[in-house]
């Protein structure tokens, strides 16, 4: 792994990663994955079934959980930037 | 009049508040003075709540009015700060959400609501429950109550250190690695990790979503009890609550017989690298009482249980990445504005993330990436099904499996920041619970003396899916 390889997880993650914190990733994550690629070692039978978690198929009602309304202001009160009740976001069109 | 809060334990103070030999009012008064008095020192809150005696009148009035009475109404709890209360601070010891207020109640919350208890405050933890020592927090760490040079161990370090210094009854935390038993441990008091899916999920903040569960700080294994029962259950909020649960019979207090119980010894345990000696030995001297408390004590082999922390690392990472995608700077916590929306993302995550966080979120990507999703994130869910397996056959033998908590006593604060993956290796007896759903109980089982200092070691019961009461019932025996 090399620095360009950071700087293309990082982007894909959507973090900005100062110079200093590149080369600290790029050296941990090469002592962890090191340390993880034991698992490459294990023989394991083919098709071998994956479970992960023993529920399936969890299904709810196709209906709003809450009743409309009760939980606006508290909701509306932690948007960063706001217009009335409406959550407001940077334009994402060009001029 | 003077409580004497040491000795003290929910059905003790139940009974007293019961009696009105003290009111839930001064109770709260008698935690608050400890806080103010030991917490400067110690740091395990980030916040104390300041409607703290207003609650407690409101459980006096309750009990005045013998209205609904419950063990836990009036008794003073502290909450991990990744679980939300309706209209207070839950930042999870993050800057991305160091003014967030909770916008609902956790299920847990709820039910604990129901039942009357007086919430102290919110206690520190690693960033998102990322770490083992509580290093990891915006905030500053929360340091040993046994030897303040030393962690109190992480990710749930400030509520096993309120119950260890007295500063609250009973405490909830989180568990997706051992966050609950490792500092459970580390500060000498009982700490459960329940079985995946019996505790709802709902209202707490997700880190691993296969692996989190929420469980108790106690400083007795009947108070972890009672506390585990009334947050358990079925909740139709949380997908990966179990629907079994609501079947689920009330724990009773049973006459719990040794005749017939076998405990395993993974036999792995004697060969794993990095354990202090003095934990070997405690560990001998402990599985000798079950043998003197008339256990039968079997070896037992748990065959790939040495991959358990590479498929934790792998799947953890992976896992994380997916649940901190939400921390955009969009909706609620921090935003910092950029040239452009986009741009926001990148900065908001740059400035409220510290670098536990960052650095799983970029190995998660990685570990995700279509050219590596085969060879790590597949193969680690198919070494966790073996390990799983191995449990599974193993409880066809024994009824409880043991090890100790932890490779070590609590370590210093400082000793391991630099080196991520030492720290990763100290959750090598905790994550095989997680990777396999079951629960595990720590239980304070000796000290190592270091420099005239007593710190406090945790022994480790693990039993089958859904059959917490096993551990309750032997680690009670075990308790004397």
């Amino acid at each position: 792994m090399e620095i360009k390889d950071i700087e293309k997880l990082a982007k894909l993650a959507r973090i900005e990663l100062t110079e200093e914190e590149k080369q600290t990733y790029l050296k941990d994550l090469g002592a962890i994955l090191n340390y993880v690629d034991q698992i490459k070692t294990v023989v394991a039978g083919v098709g071998e079934e994956r479970n992960v978690g023993e529920l399936r198929n969890v299904m709810r009602a196709d209906q709003g959980e809450n009743i409309s309304g009760v939980n606006t202001e508290a909701i509306v009160q932690e948007f960063p930037t706001k217009q009335g009740n409406y959550l407001k976001v940077k334009k994402i069109l060009e001029n | 009049m003077i409580i004497d809060l040491k000795n003290l334990t929910i059905k003790k103070a139940h009974e007293a508040l019961i009696k009105r030999d003290y009111t839930c009012v001064e109770l709260a008064q008698a935690y608050l003075d400890n806080i103010k008095e030991k917490d400067g020192e110690i740091h395990a809150y980030l916040e104390v709540f300041s409607d703290v005696l207003e609650q407690a009148k409101v459980a006096d009035e309750r009990i005045k009015n013998n209205d609904n009475i419950t063990l836990l109404t009036g008794i003073p709890v502290a909450v991990k700060d990744n679980i939300l209360i309706k209209g207070r601070i839950a930042s999870s010891a993050s800057k991305m959400l160091e003014n967030y207020h909770a916008t609902y109640d956790a299920t847990v919350i709820k039910k604990l609501k129901d039942a009357g208890v007086v919430f102290l405050g919110r206690t520190n933890m690693d960033e998102f429950a990322m770490g083992g020592s509580t290093e990891n927090s915006a905030y500053g760490v929360t340091k040993n109550p046994h030897d303040l040079e030393r962690v109190s161990g992480g990710s749930s370090g400030g509520s096993a250190a309120v119950v260890a210094a007295d500063m609250a009854l009973i405490a909830l935390g989180s568990d997706t690695g051992g966050s609950i038993r490792q500092p459970a441990s580390f500060c000498g008091v009982v700490g459960l990790k329940p079985t995946y899916g019996a505790v709802s999920r709902y209202g707490v903040m997700a880190m691993g979503s296969s692996f989190d569960q929420i469980g108790p700080f106690a400083k007795t294994v009947e108070d972890a009890q009672i506390l585990f029962d009334f947050i358990k259950g079925w909740d139709e909020k949380d997908s990966t609550s179990n629907p079994k649960e609501k079947s689920c019979p009330v724990v009773k207090n049973s006459d719990f017989s040794t005749t017939g119980v076998r405990i395993g010894i993974p036999k792995e345990i004697a060969g794993a690298e990095g354990i202090d000696p003095e934990i070997k030995k405690n560990f001998t001297e402990n599985v000798e009482k079950f043998k003197k408390l008339g256990y039968e004590i079997q070896e037992i082999s748990l065959p790939n249980i040495s991959y358990s922390l590479a498929v934790y690392y792998t799947l953890i990472p992976a896992e994380v990445s997916s649940n901190m995608a939400r921390f955009d700077g969009v909706r609620y916590g921090l935003r910092i504005d950029g040239q452009n929306g986009v741009d926001d993302y990148f900065k908001s995550k740059a400035t409220g993330f510290g670098p536990e966080v960052k650095r799983r979120i970029i190995l998660g990507t990685y570990i995700l990436s279509s050219g590596y999703y085969d060879a790590y994130y597949n193969k680690a869910n198919i070494v966790r099904d073996l390990i799983k397996n191995d449990y599974k056959k193993a409880f066809e033998q024994v009824d409880i499996i043991i090890t100790p908590t932890t490779p070590g006593p609590a370590f210093k604060i400082g000793e391991k920041i630099n080196d991520p993956l030492a720290l990763y290796l100290e959750d090598i007896f905790t994550v095989p619970a997680n990777l396999a759903g079951i629960p595990a109980i720590s239980v304070p089982c000796g000290f190592k003396e270091v420099n005239n200092k007593k710190l406090p070691l945790g022994l480790q019961l693990f039993a089958n899916n859904g059959l917490e009461k096993y551990l309750f019932d032997l680690a009670k025996h075990f308790e004397g």
